[in-house]
């Protein structure tokens, strides 16, 4: 699984790359319809989606471009989930610090 | 408006790097303070529940620290070295003696806002994809709430 986070990252690191997810996340489609909006080939287009579908990010049920590629939302999920339950304990801690700092503001006021 | 009123994250898709953002109603100097007074620090820096043991402290550039996490019948120890200390940046190692083998590097910015708030940048670069996907799994393994108790505490002491 951990693999599994490093190649979602990666894959996640191209501009393209993220279009495509944020496009697959309102439905399927194939690469050919996926490749219209963008000024390169099918081939290029085609490569990203390999790249996403090692990562497990997207799923093609053949190689042919007219099937349709699926978005693997519950990987984007755990992912999401993992940043997201990092945060929360990151604001866990700064408020925390937010209340010490308002003790240490009442200090500074006392004469 | 505070841009940042929560804590913002952003895991780097290139580099094995978190950051954070989050603004506080203070000044970058009683940040610098609350990050520095091994007293303060030790106040509000837990993971989540239990309580912190400062054992070593001295928050100069080239100094060190080390604290321990006690936690019901567990110990967990974290050390590190503080690189640079300067009023608008900390600079420190991050260990923990778990896994002492890994280090992280974090860098802390205080950018004035002005009108006595402060945005804390803080950076933390892990040396590999790896260490940091089980930095972001770790955060699964702790309950969500802990984390106010210890608030509801430290604003009982201001009443």
């Amino acid at each position: 699984m951990t693999d599994s986070l490093s190649r979602v990252f990666s894959a996640l690191a191209d501009p393209t790359r993220r279009d495509l997810v944020a496009r697959l996340a309102a439905g399927d489609a194939t690469v050919g319809q996926l490749a219209a909006p963008y000024r390169v080939t099918v081939q290029a287009v085609s490569k990203h989606v390999k790249v996403l579908e090692d990562a497990g990010l997207v799923s093609r049920s053949g190689d042919s471009h007219r099937r349709p590629v699926h978005l693997e939302a519950d990987v984007l999920d755990l992912m999401t989930a993992w940043i997201e339950r990092y945060r929360r304990q990151a604001e866990q801690r700064y408020r925390r610090l937010d209340a010490v700092l308002a003790v240490m503001e009442e200090e500074t006021q006392k004469p | 408006m505070s841009a940042f009123p929560e804590a913002a994250i952003e895991a780097d898709p290139k580099l094995p790097i978190i950051r954070i953002t989050r603004d506080f109603a203070a000044t970058p100097q009683q940040l610098l303070r609350a990050h520095t007074d091994p007293d303060l620090f030790a106040r509000w820096c837990g993971p989540d529940a239990g309580s912190i043991r400062i054992v070593h402290w001295d928050a100069r550039t080239g100094g060190s620290w080390q604290y321990v996490h006690a936690m019901d019948d567990a110990e967990y120890g974290f050390r590190g070295t503080f690189h640079e200390v300067r009023p608008d940046r900390i600079v420190q190692t991050f260990t923990f003696e778990g896994m002492p083998d890994g280090v992280a590097l974090e860098t802390l910015t205080f950018e004035d806002l002005g009108d006595g708030r402060t945005r804390l940048h803080a950076q933390s670069l892990v040396d590999s994809f790896e260490s940091r996907d089980m930095w972001l799994r770790s955060g699964m393994e702790t309950g969500v709430n802990e984390g106010y108790a210890k608030l509801d505490k430290v604003l009982a002491d201001v009443a």
